[in-house]
């Protein structure tokens, strides 16, 4: 029987991109309200300190200023900035919203000015005068953790927010005791910053006639914003609505519910006018949450065959100053994940999230999981390195076979599903690799420092259940969907995720539209607006398709069963008699059917009543993951170092990534080739740096090295397809794949190139300077 | 003080401070908020509009520089959805976009590009955008964007 195409698995370009394309989208800052007031706020020049005096006296003097509030004015009258992965107390810190007598990192907020115009309160911050008596700060990780370090919080026995110890299981000491040798590595995961192109912004207005705050924010989940704010102010949830409308990019850095997201709010209600503050490219630097920020101390037992047998050793992570919405939870993902794609017997590796003064550390595109695929990757190349064994061979072997599936790893993950050696050898194909290695030995001989690259990798994704997805993040992992048929049979979709660049307004109409055989363009999908959208979670975690659109699936499965159950009675069938077969409804073994409108017609107009039914065609749905998927793939690359300059440049990319099942693959490329290259900047030019009083160096993006067009080569996409069980679209998230895949792919192209050199270790990022000092070093 | 701007063929007078960078002028005075900010620093390109024809980043500019000149924002390229600029096209078409944030200052720094050189190879289009930051797409649907739109309008403008 012809049905009309499915559009599920094909190219269907966005439905988002009319109203951005011609500039008509509307971000944060582009919303403007009647008697509209700016923020802005005057933050810390040291990294630690005593505030001696604010005095706000000129500020509050200068026309147009409208008020100025530092943290006495709050004091007992709101919470604390938000965390959902408190640590235990004793190591947890009542991080307020303006600083509270001490400042513990450069660019924490100490007033805010609040004015008639932006200039205005911008001239009225640089009018407060601040006086700071500067205390010791501690930046390096290291030191921080020494019994003589200075402490961030000076009431805390040590700057450890959280630690899990070694269990010292016995295994891991047994597969060292087998070993035929043992590597050892020090690896440094570089503090990056997330930098999404639009900043953090908060548009805050207090209604005082009917009591509600509407809050506008650049946030990757308005829902867990509208619980934390309300409870931060002390106002009932059902008085808050948060939206997020057009969102710039997160990338991870908009999850966390920031003290400014509290405190405009605050501020409108005190004033009873709308009141904004868009965050600079300088604030966005200093103060919104960073990633990564790792040291990584591993041993790793291996056999002469190339066997990886245990793994042991130490994470340390930067907190920064204070614990962020999930900041101390992130690093608890990376031993979890250490054992990558490989049948590593035993792992015991212990984990230490340390406070600096520096700002806080939260998730960024991977969260802890692309730390441990960058260590097991190195620990991959160097055992490689030291056995004589070919590195994708050395992989290869390591792998968890397919028929092993589900797999429970030594760290206790539950793998759902996977084909390792089927992604390798596509990506070993479409690489050439015999190919890339004869091509490497002529240019080798030539004198060329030419190194090939490889990571075969998994990660975690769409976490779930809801108990125990980690140890101390306390959110709930479903998220809902909600189906709602028109009379006309026109369908509106909302969703908790927050899609803010990654396309579900798309996918989740293509979803509808093949559900009921009606057009993409005859369905609306909304989120973001906490008064429009049930509870749900949001976006982040590559869990907006493998979660979010479940529960989407979910409801349409509902509506089509309420719709099936409407068109029997209506066709004087039995309900098992009528299936939907994307067209019509039709009654089995005759000429009878009904369209999708037609039914909805009826359930509305409810001229014929249907026993037990209800009239009307909606539903809602709430997918509890029962547990994680993790995607995978084999990414290949190519590199030349220029051996004078220490240059990179990278020649070829190959990526073959495997998602389980793809709902549109245009979109799916977009977030992998997003993803891969954001990867390859970790490696090969971002960083955060700090001096060691403190002060941030890269605090514009004069200073803060940003990937480029011209830096890179097309990246060549291909695909498997190993379906999960654990939803039913066999999705299993995407989003997160290239940050994880690109970064150990290129190092190991680098060290490829340059271990004939005598270079057996380099840490990121890999620019010109640290390439050729390695390079120098080796010749002395 | 007053300034007088042509802007997206509309005149445009206003009364600014001769502090007033030219994008605030743009997004505030006049409420074309399509051009975005995303550094201050002329790094990232998001704020990129034309002045007098040549793609030239807002943020760094006075408004009372453009006093007298020509301004054409994301929003001055096409009249209505049926008629979009080819460049805009492209991006819609080979998913040049995600967040959308960058993609008005791309938009216009490729538009300049085509206008000049209709038939940008490659590294010229991955040259030209050196200027543009966007943290999501990673770039090569960008350059897939700026090609097709070669294709089709023959660097239409």
């Amino acid at each position: 029987m012809p049905i009309r195409p499915v559009s599920v698995g094909e190219r269907i370009k966005r439905r988002e991109d009319p109203r951005l394309i011609r500039g008509l989208a509307s971000y944060t800052d582009d919303l403007k309200l009647h008697g509209g007031l700016h923020a802005a706020f005057v933050r810390s020049d040291y990294a630690a300190g005593k505030i001696d005096k604010v005095d706000t006296s000129k500020a509050r003097a200068r026309k147009g200023v409208v008020a100025v509030y530092t943290f006495d004015d709050l004091r007992g009258k709101v919470g604390r900035t938000p965390c959902v992965a408190r640590p235990e107390p004793g190591r947890d810190a009542e991080h307020p919203l303006l600083a509270d007598g001490f400042v513990r990192w450069v660019g924490q907020p100490i007033a805010v000015v609040v004015a008639e115009d932006r200039y205005v309160a911008r001239d009225g911050a640089l009018d407060v005068s601040v006086e700071i008596s500067p205390l010791p700060a501690v930046v390096d990780l290291k030191r921080a953790l020494e019994p003589n370090a200075p402490r961030v919080y000076a009431d805390h026995k040590d700057n450890i927010a959280l630690h899990i110890p070694r269990s010292n299981n016995p295994e891991v000491e047994k597969q060292f005791a087998e070993a035929d040798g043992v590597v050892k590595l020090e690896l440094v995961n570089q503090r990056v910053a997330p930098v999404s192109m639009e900043g953090r912004a908060v548009l805050a207005h207090w209604d005082e006639g009917p009591q509600k705050l509407t809050l506008w924010s650049s946030t990757q989940v308005p829902h867990l914003v509208k619980q934390a704010v309300a409870q931060c102010l002390g106002l009932s949830e059902i008085r808050v609505r948060v939206v997020a409308p057009e969102v710039g990019g997160g990338f991870g850095a908009k999850i966390p519910v920031y003290a400014e997201e509290c405190l405009l709010p605050w501020i409108s209600r005190q004033l009873r006018r709308p009141v904004k503050w868009s965050e600079t490219r300088t604030e966005n630097l200093m103060n919104t949450t960073h990633g990564r920020g790792h040291i990584h101390e591993v041993e790793a037992a291996y056999k002469k065959d190339g066997t990886l047998l245990a793994l042991r050793g130490r994470v340390i992570s930067d907190c920064g100053a204070y614990p962020s919405f999930f900041g101390p939870s992130i690093a608890t993902f990376t031993p979890l994940m250490m054992p990558g794609c490989y049948g590593v017997k035993a792992i015991d590796v212990e984990v230490v999230v340390v406070y600096t003064n520096t700002m806080a550390t939260d998730a960024y595109r991977g969260a802890g999981r692309p730390e441990a695929a960058y260590t097991v990757e190195r620990v991959l190349d160097e055992i490689a390195a030291v056995t004589g064994l070919d590195a994708v061979e050395v992989r290869r072997r390591n792998f968890i076979p397919k028929s092993a599936f589900p797999f429970t790893t030594a760290t206790g993950a539950v793998y759902d599903s996977g084909d390792y050696e089927a992604s390798l050898a596509k990506a070993v194909e479409r690489f050439d690799y015999a190919g890339a290695r004869a091509r490497q030995a002529k240019a080798r001989a030539e004198g060329k420092l030419v190194g090939i690259g490889v990571a075969t990798f998994t990660e975690i994704c769409g976490l779930g259940p809801s108990a125990g997805a980690s140890p101390i993040q306390r959110t709930g992992t479903w998220e809902s969907g909600m189906v709602r048929v028109e009379p006309t049979g026109n369908v509106v979709i909302t969703t908790g995720i927050s899609p803010h660049g990654q396309g579900q307004e798309t996918a989740f109409a293509q979803m509808a539209a093949d559900a009921f055989g009606i057009d993409v363009n005859d369905v609306e999908v909304l989120h973001g607006d906490t008064d429009v959208v049930t509870h749900g979670v949001g976006t982040f975690g590559s869990r907006g398709l493998v979660v979010g659109g479940t529960a989407v699936h979910m409801a349409l499965e509902k509506v089509t069963a309420k719709a099936s159950r409407i068109a029997a009675h209506l066709l004087d069938a039995k309900p098992e008699q009528v299936s939907f077969d994307g067209e019509a409804f039709r009654v089995a073994g005759s000429e009878r059917k009904l369209s999708f409108r037609q039914v909805a017609e009826a359930a509305h107009l409810w001229n014929v009543a249907i026993p037990g039914e209800e009239p009307g065609l909606e539903a809602v749905a709430r997918f509890e993951p029962t547990g994680t998927t993790f995607p995978f793939g084999a990414h290949f690359c190519e590199v030349e170092v220029d051996p004078d300059t220490g240059e990179i440049a990278l020649t070829r990319y190959v990526a073959v990534d495997d998602a389980g099942r793809i709902v549109n693959p245009l979109l799916a490329d977009g977030q992998r080739l997003g993803g891969i290259i954001q990867g390859l900047g970790q490696a090969l030019c971002e960083e955060v740096v700090y001096d060691e009083s403190g002060q941030l160096l890269t605090a514009t993006l004069m200073d803060y090295a940003m990937p480029k067009a011209h830096m890179f080569p097309r990246i060549e996409l291909d695909t498997t397809c190993t379906p999960t069980h654990l939803n039913p679209l066999g999705a299993k998230g995407i989003g997160e794949l290239g940050t994880i895949g690109a970064t150990p792919c290129v190092v190991s192209a680098v060290l490829d190139a340059l271990r004939p050199r005598g270079v057996s270790h380099i840490d990121m990022p890999l620019k010109a300077e640290r390439v050729w000092r390695a390079l120098a070093e080796a010749k002395s | 003080m007053k300034v007088s701007v042509n802007v997206n063929g509309q005149p445009q007078e206003r009364d600014v401070e001769p502090r007033t960078l030219l994008v605030h002028f743009l997004r505030e005075q006049l409420g074309l908020t399509g051009t975005h900010i995303g550094c201050e620093t002329t790094i990232c390109g998001a704020c990129t509009v034309h002045l007098d024809g040549r793609a030239v980043k807002s943020c760094t500019i006075f408004a009372v520089q453009a006093d007298g000149r020509n301004v054409t924002t994301v929003e001055g390229l096409a009249k209505d959805a049926d008629h979009l600029h080819p460049v805009q096209t492209g991006f819609w078409e080979e998913h040049g976009l995600q967040c959308g944030y960058c993609t008005p200052g791309m938009i216009m720094t490729t538009s300049a590009l085509l206008a000049e050189n209709p038939s940008p190879s490659e590294a010229e289009i991955r040259h030209a955008i050196e200027g543009n930051i966007c943290r999501c797409t990673g770039y090569q649907q960008i350059v897939n964007a700026v090609q097709h739109a070669a294709r089709i309008g023959k660097g239409a403008r």
